[in-house]
């Protein structure tokens, strides 16, 4: 199989990698620079779990080529907090027991990140909607959109 | 004298929501899952050839044109299956031997250096197979002629309450008869006769199976996987490999969503087999999401024939059930079910004549295994719908049908067991009060139908008499604390009960105490399996015993070093304190080290490490042909679901308005942290009601994905849940508590079956509620009129 070089940032890191043309962004993550905090679901795009901010917008990365990342700006999970303080929507996620089992937690986080920063007073309608493509099967959901509400009601 | 009144306001954590102590870790990306786990450069990937067909015999199976595949380490088939393996029923090899008994079932292995070139060696195994008639559906299996899937059933290995029929496809028969139900019928004013269905439904955890075996060069055996139960794993593996349990070490990290699907064992005996093969590698077993709706285990499929009679009055006097469940292939826990089912059929209700036989029947379907509630849905979505009809036919409120006939502390139940203390009558009446109940509401448009209703359960920990916790403390030289259990975080929030539980006991900060985590049965202290709602009240039972040992011990070593009686001692907020010297110490200055004996005699002390187990002692048989006994389970968690609706009679669709949730939960540890399974059960309640089931064609699943599978999403939910904590104490529970995991999804299916029928005046007997179905119903009452 062809290998394509490709430089990008994970987490404002650069890196280079040499991947193979069928290797996804998940497995590129997970596997090839053991960056875990993204997870795997479903492998076809439909449960959220691989959530990642590609040049600020939220994708499912196990529908993305790594070649296709070349040049690109990753955020992951892991990204979310900066200098040591957490993201307002990583504490009040917290705060709301908006946690369970915690494997939907990263993809959720990440997609609701994407949503306060193009619609910063989101509805409550809206934050359905955002999360319509992340699948939770422990919370019920109701948590994490009160989470994310008083996240962006204080600025987050 | 500042130290000894501060300590008098130190809190307990107890009844307190605190933060939960694995947030942060799974907010940052930190919490490690299984297949987090890096292995180096020596890691191989198992993939695993499945039947095709439902019921076969295999003739033939070849590995050779696989093992030519560059990439390729070894194969294995049925022959590297050393002995049965189950739960409680030893009725499967890990690969199949001579036989396969469902789309998916286990045939060969291959182990490459990929996933992919696994896959595609997968496809050169050579497997031939003798296609035999299949059994799609219970009431064709229990029939004389049906096809046998287990000719073998006389010789397995089975628990001594387990009752299967040699010669049939029965693996467990239960049996309840009290009273004299066909004398009762004649007394009755309405009788009620209704036969349920509950078609199979997935676990669906975000997180797919997965497991990591290694062998190393002496033959023992590490194993990685995403478990709730490491050590039932542990003896379960051993038993089927001949192996003793010391040589096999399961490491659990983190669950990425169990709901029991990841209870007992399933594709960690792939991994195990494989990896015997290719000493020194880890071997990665790990199921795609396609793979998990064809072989992980599925909640098993009911029909249920019950019949109800009531006096006038509104009293229950008759009830008779026959189940008749799908177990599947395997019953890793399916004939536990079967029992818990017919122990419980009654629902919680008093009622003096009755006649219940579940039956468990083998059939060519997917494994079914434990899922949240352990059968208690299932019973429930008949038993509540029924209740229902014959207070229809009474004219009864719905709400004081229930309250006359609901089972009450010291009230005999359907084995003859005498009630404990329960709060179901005070759930039944604030969950109604909080939609209320008797109200009259208007729907939300012409073409729409509001309607509420309501359900009530029970649910007792289903496991056998002797299932035991066991805890550890161990002091570090700050005095923090590293807490031992066996028993998971799969999402419910154990780890954070167990730092409470060990924080108040101990007398020390609760950031003072961390889990020893992940779960090594290598290191860990024994717990059965984290099923059963069991933990809060088991392994919490444990930890107390183990906190107060240490306890006991700083005490002693204190009051000794100030010539005190330990009596007049006690630890707060981290120091020992004297009431009656007013003398206090940090526990840092003596957990390790001790404490100087006076006038250089020595030291007196040492490293503090406390112990504790817990077992429920009192746990007795029931009856064979009666189903009676003492007390045949520890303690029955109940409450009630209301359910505010609207339906759309355009389209069928549900709308759920308010749905309120009232547990008897003995004592909330964490209030908020019971809120949140509440609220998490009503919406797996829900998705289960309204949107899911396994579809099965001749055996092979039609929509394994989340595409055609689908589950509730973030727009599908209530636009309030209204959790309410109702406690009245267990009597052997830590601070009266008793668990509640599971049963918030119990009721809430048929609390919404109930209220579209209040909604809409049809009853639909199947799940779940799709629209075309409601829809449906709709069109043919209308028909009708």
């Amino acid at each position: 199989m062809a290998t394509h070089k490709i430089s990008f940032t994970v987490n404002g890191i650069r890196e280079t990698a040499e991947v193979p043309s069928n290797m996804t962004l998940l497995t590129l993550l997970r596997e090839r620079l053991a960056i875990t905090g993204t997870k795997r679901g479903c492998d076809t795009g439909e449960c959220g779990a691989c959530t990642v901010l590609m040049n600020a917008e939220p994708v499912n990365s196990c529908l993305v080529l790594a070649v296709e990342i070349d040049g690109a700006d990753i955020v992951t999970v892991e990204g979310l907090a900066q200098d040591g303080q957490l993201d307002p929507l990583q504490e009040a996620i917290i705060q709301h027991t908006g946690v369970q089992c915690g494997f939907c937690t990263p993809g959720i986080l990440i997609a609701a990140r994407a949503l306060l920063d193009r619609n910063s007073k989101p509805s409550r309608r809206e934050i359905k909607d955002a999360l319509r493509g992340n699948l939770c099967r422990c919370t019920g959901y109701t948590r994490i959109i009160d989470a994310i509400q008083e996240a962006a009601e204080v600025g987050g | 004298m500042d130290a000894v009144s501060k300590s008098h306001v130190f809190p307990s954590p107890i009844g307190e929501s605190v933060t939960r102590v694995d947030a942060l870790e799974k907010v940052t990306g930190e919490a490690k899952f299984t297949d987090d786990l890096q292995f180096g450069a020596g890691l191989l990937y198992g993939r695993v050839v499945r039947s095709p067909h439902p019921h076969a015999i295999i003739k033939r199976v070849d590995v050779s044109r696989a093992l030519a595949l560059p990439g390729v380490r070894a194969a294995v088939t049925g022959e590297d299956s050393d002995d049965h393996i189950g739960l409680y029923l030893k009725d499967r090899y890990i690969f199949c031997r001579d036989r396969v008994r469902f789309v998916g079932d286990p045939v060969a292995g291959v182990i490459a250096v990929s996933e992919s070139i696994a896959d595609e060696a997968c496809r050169l195994v050579e497997v031939e197979y003798e296609v035999l008639e299949p059994v799609l559906d219970p009431l064709q299996g229990v029939q004389e002629r049906a096809p046998l899937l287990h000719p073998d059933l006389g010789e397995y290995v089975v628990a001594d309450f387990i009752d299967p029929k040699p010669g049939t496809n029965i693996a467990n028969h239960f049996k309840v008869r009290k009273g004299d139900v066909e004398a009762a019928w004649s007394k009755c004013d309405v009788i009620v006769e209704c036969d349920f269905r509950v078609p199979h439904v997935q676990h669906v955890p975000l997180e797919t199976h997965v497991a990591v075996a290694r062998v190393d060069q002496t033959g023992k055996i590490i194993l990685w996987s995403s478990s709730q139960s490491p050590f039932a794993q542990r003896n379960l593996i051993a038993e089927a490999l001949n192996m003793s349990q010391s040589d096999i070490r399961v490491i659990a990290p983190y669950v990425g969503g169990g709901f029991g699907s990841k209870a007992g064992v399933s594709v960690e005996g792939t991994a195990v087999v494989m990896a015997r093969k290719v000493p020194g590698h880890p071997v990665k077993m790990r199921l795609t999401r396609e793979e998990e709706f064809y072989c992980a285990f599925v909640r098993q499929g009911l029909i249920a024939r019950t019949k109800v009679g009531a006096k006038a009055d509104g009293e229950i006097l008759a009830m008779k059930t026959e189940y008749y469940w799908d177990a599947g292939a395997y019953t890793e826990y399916g004939v536990n079910i079967t029992r818990a089912s017919g122990y419980s059929s009654t629902g919680p209700y008093r009622i003096p004549n009755v006649h219940a036989d579940s039956y468990c029947v083998y059939t060519n379907h997917p494994v079914g295994g434990p899922m949240r509630g352990f059968g208690m849905p299932e019973i429930h979505w008949g038993i509540e719908q029924i209740m229902d009809m014959v207070a229809d036919e009474l004219g009864m409120d719905k709400v004081a049908f229930r309250l006359k006939n609901c089972l009450r502390g010291g009230d005999k139940n359907v084995t003859g067991m005498t009630m404990h203390p329960i709060g179901l009558a005070e759930c039944i009446e604030k969950a109604s009060k909080a939609i209320n109940w008797g109200e009259k509401a208007l729907a939300s448009a012409p073409h729409k139908r509001r309607g509420k209703g309501l359900a009530i359960m029970w649910k007792a920990p289903a496991m056998p008499p002797n299932a035991g916790s066991s805890a550890w403390v161990r002091f570090n030289e700050d005095a923090t604390v590293s807490l031992g259990i066996g028993g998971q975080e799969i999402g419910q929030g154990s780890f954070t009960v167990a730092t409470q539980m060990a924080a108040a006991t101990l007398g020390v900060p609760l950031d003072w105490i961390q889990i020893s985590a992940p779960v090594d049965t290598k290191y860990s202290p024994y717990e059965w399996q984290t099923v059963a709602s069991r933990l809060t009240w088991s392994m919490g039972n444990a930890i107390v015993q183990a906190a107060q040992d240490a306890r006991r011990q700083i005490l002693d070593i204190v009051a000794a070093y100030w010539d005190e009686d330990p009596n007049d001692l006690d630890v707060k907020d981290g120091q020992v304190i004297s009431f009656k010297s007013e003398n206090t110490l940090p526990l840092k200055d003596m957990v390790v080290y001790g404490l100087p004996l006076p006038d250089d005699q020595g030291w007196h002390g040492g490293p503090i490490i406390g112990h504790g187990n817990f077992m429920p002692t009192y746990i007795t048989s029931l009856d064979n042909e009666t189903g009676q006994g003492q007390r045949a389970v520890v303690h029955y968690t109940t409450g009630c679901q209301a359910v505010d609706l609207e339906v759309d009679t355009e389209n069928g669709q549900i709308h759920l308005l308010r749905v309120a949730s009232a547990f008897d939960v003995g004592k909330a540890i964490n209030p908020d942290q019971v809120r949140a399974q509440m609220e998490g059960g009503v919406v797996q309640g829900a998705s289960t009601a309204i949107l899911e089931s396994l579809q099965l064609k001749d055996g092979v699943p039609q929509n394994p994905s989340f595409r055609d599978y689908r589950i509730a999403t973030s727009v599908d939910i209530p636009d309030e849940i209204i959790p309410i904590i109702v406690e009245v104490p267990q009597d052997d529970g830590p601070w009266g508590a008793r668990g509640v995991g599971e049963h918030p999804m119990v009721p809430t299916a048929p609390a919404i079956a109930n209220a579209v029928a209040a909604a809409l005046g049809v009853r639909i007997l199947e799940m779940p509620l799709t629209p075309e179905k409601v829809f449906l119903a709709i069109q043919e009452k209308l028909g009708e009129a």
